[in-house]
């Protein structure tokens, strides 16, 4: 019998093969008393110990570059003398799994306390534990499943570091029972270009190896697939094709241009992005030069980073933004850990205010860089609210001989007062995945608020057209940056709502452009009436959906 | 008890990379090999093959820590794992 399970499609994509579950979490052990043959239950540790190390230290060898620099470190931990000699002491007051369990409690705690980098490897630390006592109980290691064949994976959601490990060869396709458009796992997914379906209820019930559809665009998984199915997948493999390669420029149905830019964070992404066709970079992020430092870096460092960045672009634009600490990027020499409420505190420009001469000695880099290339550069501050804000950044980027000033509108009163802040600067760049977080007030990373944290919510749309609106009035741009414009619909009602430019992962760009050139301007000002009327974002995505019936035909 | 004091090269500190490629080395020798911030009494210094102390440790670029190890090839052994903390092994690639 067919089996459907309806979710929210975050990659697009169909595929047919054998589902695989991820292995239950492990659970805490249940303490009992102190073994009568101590030393019997020290050797099962050392075995468990040795036998992890090995297993972890063979998946470091099938991996490359900083995911094999994890694994192995983490492989260490497996066998880190400490860690097991302390917990072979506790042996007189319990047993082998619960004493593993608590000293790596006490060590993971340990590593968050210290911050940064070192609170990353406490999650390393636990995984580790997981696996042990998995070892203990003789039950099958938590993580991604080993398979010899290609398979649907199926997750309640992954964790960060299940990804190091996932092999987009061996898994086709990717359906999580909780999740939202902007967790981890669509996130990862979509870097990899592996077809994905999130919020998909129920799924962890379906049987190892029984064989699934999953379409990534209308998000659903099917069991037991028949001849539609596979005639569904034979059509997704014709259109892909269309699908592969962007060549610019991207141009609605009546010639009206709409620029699509890429969103990277170093050099290298540059070129893979300028290679994909993207017409220019219409988010830099600069964090790459600042994270895990505990100094700022100089200028000339900074300014030959940016220069990698230009050199990939010959007379395109590149938007820069500045430096975006705080909240979930958090740098020592600039950010408080201790705020209260990191996403509403000290964070993007507002850092400024704290460390004198950071943003000034960040544009004197973007502006000997550009100095050094063909490329326009323009800069953004995130985290605008007011227009004084606005003028003050507008000050010290002009103060830095760099001619175009803009702001990033993720603060509602940025949507609500672009007319004043377009005064102040030349362009504005909507934080789609920021701005729907603090209209919504939802956490983008919680996996619960995911209905909330979707920027398809219409009062977020609404807000999106009052701000193009207004820059419409005052003849500047405004553009979109974030998770939103890489989805073709969504594109489309972004459009419609007087977004002049998007810019997204590489990899959304031939689809994005597909779309909108079967549209007219006055089409997409249709569609987007059709969202922004509606009560919900699955109620919005239906109507422009059922507006536009090239995303079904293109699998999308 | 041969005693050593070696300066963090890598300019990330003794985590990560480092970190893990000095445990790694100090658990091939047979040795009771320890490792303490400079200026840390000796009884709190840390074992020097398990990656998880050394994370701990928090050693920075450019703080001095001391090695300390007893019995036959100590001396040895604390010269080679000297040369590998002072070696940036970021720069490497």
């Amino acid at each position: 019998m067919s089996a459907e399970f309806p979710g929210i499609g975050v990659v697009p994509g169909r595929v047919i093969a054998p589902a695989l579950s991820m292995p239950e979490t492990v659970a805490a052990p249940v303490a009992k008393p102190a073994p009568a043959d101590t030393e019997a239950e020290a050797n099962r540790i050392r075995e468990a110990s040795a036998a992890v190390h090995a297993e972890l230290r063979e998946r470091a060898e099938t991996v490359n570059g900083d995911a094999r620099d994890v694994l192995r470190a983490t492989a260490l931990m497996a066998k880190d003398p400490t860690l097991v000699k302390t917990a072979i002491k506790r042996l007189s007051e319990t047993d082998a799994e619960t004493a593993i369990w608590t000293v790596a409690a006490e060590t993971a705690a340990q590593l968050e306390k210290l911050g940064g980098y070192m609170a990353e490897r406490a999650a390393d630390v636990l995984d580790v534990r997981a696996r042990l006592v998995a070892h203990l109980r003789g039950v099958q290691a938590p993580g991604i499943p080993h398979s010899q064949e290609p398979f649907v994976l199926i997750a309640a959601d992954l964790a960060p570091a299940d990804t190091a490990t996932l092999d987009p060869a061996l898994v086709l396709g990717l359906v999580c029972e909780e999740g939202g458009p902007q967790s981890h796992t669509a996130i990862l997914a979509r870097a990899l270009g592996i077809p994905a379906v999130v919020a998909a209820t129920g799924v962890r019930d379906i049987p190892d190896h029984t064989p699934v559809f999953v379409d990534g665009g209308s998000g659903i998984l099917r069991t037991e697939p028949g001849a539609t199915e596979t005639g569904l997948v034979e059509a997704w493999t014709e259109t892909a094709g269309r699908l592969q390669s962007f060549t610019g420029p991207c141009l609605l149905s009546d010639g009206t241009r709409i620029p699509l830019r890429a969103n990277v964070g170093d050099g290298a992404q540059a070129r893979a992005a300028a290679a994909a066709g993207a017409e220019g970079v219409g988010l830099l992020r600069t964090e790459f030069c600042f994270l895990d430092r505990d100094t700022e870096p100089s200028v000339e460092e900074q300014a030959e980073a940016y220069g990698q960045v230009f050199a990939a672009f010959d007379d395109h634009k590149v938007v820069v933004r500045t430096l975006d600490a705080g909240a979930d990027k958090p740098l020592p020499f600039l950010t408080d850990s201790d705020e209260p409420n990191p996403a509403l505190g000290v964070r993007g420009f507002r850092t400024s205010r704290r460390a004198q001469g950071v943003l000034e000695r960040q544009l004197e880099a973007i502006a000997l860089a550009a100095s050094k290339h063909a490329v326009t550069v323009h800069v953004m501050a995130p985290m605008i609210a007011t227009a004084d804000e606005a003028r003050q950044f507008s000050e010290l980027v002009h103060a830095a001989g760099l001619p175009t000033a803009g702001v990033m509108v993720e603060v509602p009163s940025a949507a609500l007062q672009a007319a004043t802040i377009l005064e102040e600067v030349e362009f504005a760049s909507i934080g789609t995945n920021d701005l729907t977080q603090y209209v919504m007030a939802s956490d983008r990373m919680l996996g619960g608020l995911a209905e909330l944290s979707d920027s398809w919510q219409p009062a977020v749309l609404q807000l999106i057209g009052m701000a193009a609106a207004q820059g419409a009035a005052a003849e500047k741009s405004v553009g979109v940056c974030g998770e939103a414009a890489a989805d073709p619909a969504l594109a489309v009602v972004l459009v419609g709502l007087g977004v002049t430019s998007l810019s997204m992962a590489p990899r959304a760009l031939p689809a994005v452009a597909e779309v909108l050139s079967g549209v007219s301007p006055n089409r997409a000002q249709q569609i987007a009436r059709s969202a922004l009327a509606a009560r919900s974002p699955s109620e919005a995505k239906a109507a422009v959906r059922a507006e536009l019936p090239i995303l079904d035909e293109l699998g999308l | 008890m041969a005693e050593t004091i070696a300066t963090v090269g890598s300019t990330v500190g003794l985590h990560a990379r480092p970190a893990a490629l000095l445990a790694e080395a100090a658990a091939d020798y047979d040795l009771e090999i320890t490792i303490a911030l400079e200026g840390e009494p000796a009884e709190d210094a840390l074992d020097a093959a398990s990656v998880l102390s050394l994370m701990g440790l928090g050693a920075e670029y450019g703080q001095k820590v001391v090695l300390r190890a007893e019995g036959d090839g100590a001396d040895e052994a604390l010269a080679n794992l000297k040369q590998l903390i002072e070696t940036d092994h970021d720069a490497e690639g």
